[in-house]
């Protein structure tokens, strides 16, 4: 009886992990890969090298290509390595072509990442076509599959090959930002006193290559190259808008990344879709809203700032007018408030509701067919002209 | 006033980039405890000057030395404020968190700034007139604001020197003023305090030290001996118009100057 009862359990479990784990194991990858992404890609951001993650998240590729040449391993940790090397060594040399003054960083970006991640793609064709080592899964990933690729202790299930991989890597990185935080923040803040302090920025900058490459190499098996970037650039990019303090960007960069993930994942099993396509979709949408609604700096919030200031700006204007032409013979003419507009050139409209609104205000008083300031009106006007003096 | 080890001592320094020099075979012997100026035309390698003794830039030949020992060995001495169009000021940062960067060079790696950094943040930004500022966002800041908060910041690191790069740059009169006072403070309390500035008409009235700088050192030494007419021709050029009035002879009273630099 209990022997039949733990077999039904097992078997249960069995059941969950065939067919309830790879969901939820997808999204868990997707998630903690978006978070390990969006931490340092908060950097870059900062440092204005988003198109840098473009670059590295190619070029790992011949690091990569290279160290399997030399091991002959495909999942040894000497490609990591080899990966980060090659990340630093694009940055360097996108650095290097600049600062001979021949050449812009943005050419230098788009000489230098090409250049190398084409001579990993001719040696992919040309000697490793046999190999699991496949352009397409570089560029778009195989999320759907990574639940397929397992640690196994001996007949113990440990879970998901990229989920380690990628929970190491975002482990590396929390550690270093926990460790570096100060340092980070003055090195990306104020370089020149960073280094007149002692901190090392260069040390400091290509450590930060470093990470960026090992987080590229990690999430690209996962999730491929361009959606790296999507998650390197925009989450930070989107929380930018929102905060003004580095701490609450990390946050809410991590947040963002984590929401992409999970709405992205969600959207492409409803839409049987890419799921690195759908989550990168999700991240532009992401930033989109923020780029529109943010409080402070969003579209909509500027928009409504303008509105504001520009009605304010026209009261002050009437105001002004209508305290120029106060007692004097004009005013029968100008202080008319059904000829008020063909003065001041203004819509009809327009005239009307910055009447009303100062009337409401009791900044003026509106008779059949003469305007009049009132006190509190008089003062704002002379106020007016006095601030511009 | 001056201590007898000088507070910064240059010797045969020469910076080139590529072979071009900036700077040429300076001798510079700094006391303790003067407030100077460094003037000269733009491309003279003033600002050049000070990433040079802050290490910021490696010199072809020569050496710096403050208080006697490489600069290496005496960062937490040395204060520097660079220019304010250096930095980004749309990072993410509140005022407070700029100026506490101050004391970053005491705590060394890996300790987090806390409650006293805090504290000494707070205190060097009310000596700026910006206590109330303390939680503005940075790019919330106007141009005088932005150098009073780079100037709390060198405050705080509670240095012996002070590397100023144009701290008058694009800042109002006021603030001007307020600045020039704390510097002034500085110096009463002991301190060395070295100013790129370029603007001829304020040198007497601001400085006590003065050094002539195109390329190569022309003059230097207290503003009455060394900033002579003489010496602004060397250092200028042709560039440069003397208006009505004349420049100090060496201790002369009434020091004001009309000078005008042609561009």
């Amino acid at each position: 009886m209990r022997k039949e009862a733990r077999e039904r359990i097992a078997h249960t479990r069995k059941l969950a992990i065939e067919y309830m784990n790879p969901l939820t194991e997808i999204i868990l990858i997707a998630v903690v890969t978006a978070i390990a992404c969006a931490l340092p890609g908060v950097f870059l951001v900062l440092r204005r090298m988003a198109m840098v993650s473009d670059a590295i998240t190619h070029t790992v590729l011949l690091g990569i290509v290279l160290a399997f040449f030399v091991v002959r391993d495909i999942t040894s940790p000497v490609l990591a390595i080899a990966a980060a090397a090659a990340g630093v060594a694009t940055v360097a040399l996108i650095e290097l072509l600049h600062r001979t003054e021949r050449i812009r960083e943005d050419a230098a970006i788009g000489l230098v990442f090409p250049f190398l991640f084409s001579i990993a793609v001719i040696l992919i064709a040309r000697y490793a076509g046999n190999v699991h080592l496949d352009v397409d899964a570089v560029l778009l990933g195989e999320l759907a599959f990574a639940p397929l690729d397992r640690y196994t202790l001996g007949d113990v299930d440990l879970g998901p090959r990229a989920l380690w991989l990628m929970s190491g890597i975002l482990l590396m990185s929390l550690l270093l930002l926990l460790l570096f935080y100060k340092e980070l923040k003055l090195a990306t803040f104020d370089a020149a006193l960073a280094a007149a302090l002692g901190f090392a920025p260069a040390a400091l900058h290509y450590g930060l290559m470093s990470v960026v490459s090992l987080t590229a190499v990690g999430a690209f098996n996962a999730v491929g190259s361009v959606l790296v970037v999507a998650l390197m650039v925009a989450p930070p990019a989107a929380a930018y808008l929102l905060t003004d303090r580095l701490s609450h960007m990390l946050v809410l960069s991590a947040a963002f990344g984590a929401l992409a993930a999970i709405l992205g994942c969600l959207a492409a099993f409803a839409l049987d879709a890419s799921l690195a396509g759908a989550m990168a979709v999700v991240t532009g949408l992401i930033f989109g809203a923020a780029w529109v609604f943010a409080p402070e700096r969003g579209l909509l919030a500027q928009a409504l700032r303008y509105a504001r200031q520009r009605q304010e700006f026209a009261q002050a204007m009437l105001l002004v007018h209508l305290l120029h032409h106060e007692a004097t013979p004009q005013e029968a003419v100008e202080c008319d408030p059904s000829h008020l507009n063909e003065h001041l050139r203004w819509d009809a409209a327009f005239t009307a509701q910055i009447l009303r609104r100062a009337e409401q205000r009791g900044l003026l008083v509106r008779q059949k067919d003469l305007i009049t300031l009132t006190e509190s009106g008089r003062r704002l006007a002379a106020q007016t002209l006095g601030g511009e003096g | 006033m001056t201590s007898e080890q000088p507070a910064i001592q240059i010797t045969d320094l020469t910076v080139a980039y590529r072979d071009k020099p900036v700077l040429w075979d300076i001798d510079l012997t700094v006391p303790g405890g003067v407030l100077m100026g460094i003037i000269g035309p733009n491309g003279a390698g003033k600002t050049t000057l000070i990433k040079t003794i802050l290490g910021l830039v490696r010199p072809a030949a020569g050496q710096v030395l403050i208080y006697g020992k490489p600069y290496a060995e005496q960062r937490r001495l040395v204060a520097y404020v660079p220019q304010r169009s250096s930095v980004d000021w749309d990072f993410p940062a509140s005022v407070l968190d700029v100026v506490m960067m101050g004391r970053y060079g005491a705590l060394g790696w890996f300790r987090r700034p806390g409650k006293r950094e805090r504290e000494l943040a707070l205190e060097a930004l009310a000596r700026v007139g910006m206590r109330e500022f303390a939680h503005r966002q940075i790019s919330q800041l106007s141009g005088g604001q932005q150098q009073r908060v780079f100037l709390a910041r060198a405050l705080v690191q509670d240095a012996q020197v002070y590397f100023m790069d144009e701290p008058f740059q694009g800042v109002d009169a006021t603030t001007e003023r307020a600045i020039v006072g704390l510097l002034q403070d500085l110096r009463a309390a002991g301190k060395t305090v070295v100013v790129v500035h370029h603007d001829l008409q304020t040198v007497t009235e601001y400085f006590d030290w003065v050094a002539l700088l195109n390329v190569r050192l022309v003059a230097s030494g207290p503003v009455a001996e060394a900033f002579t007419e003489a010496a602004l021709r060397a250092t200028y050029g042709g560039r440069i118009a003397f208006l009505e009035g004349r420049l100090p002879d060496a201790g002369a009273g009434e020091r004001r100057t009309g000078v005008v630099v042609s561009s």
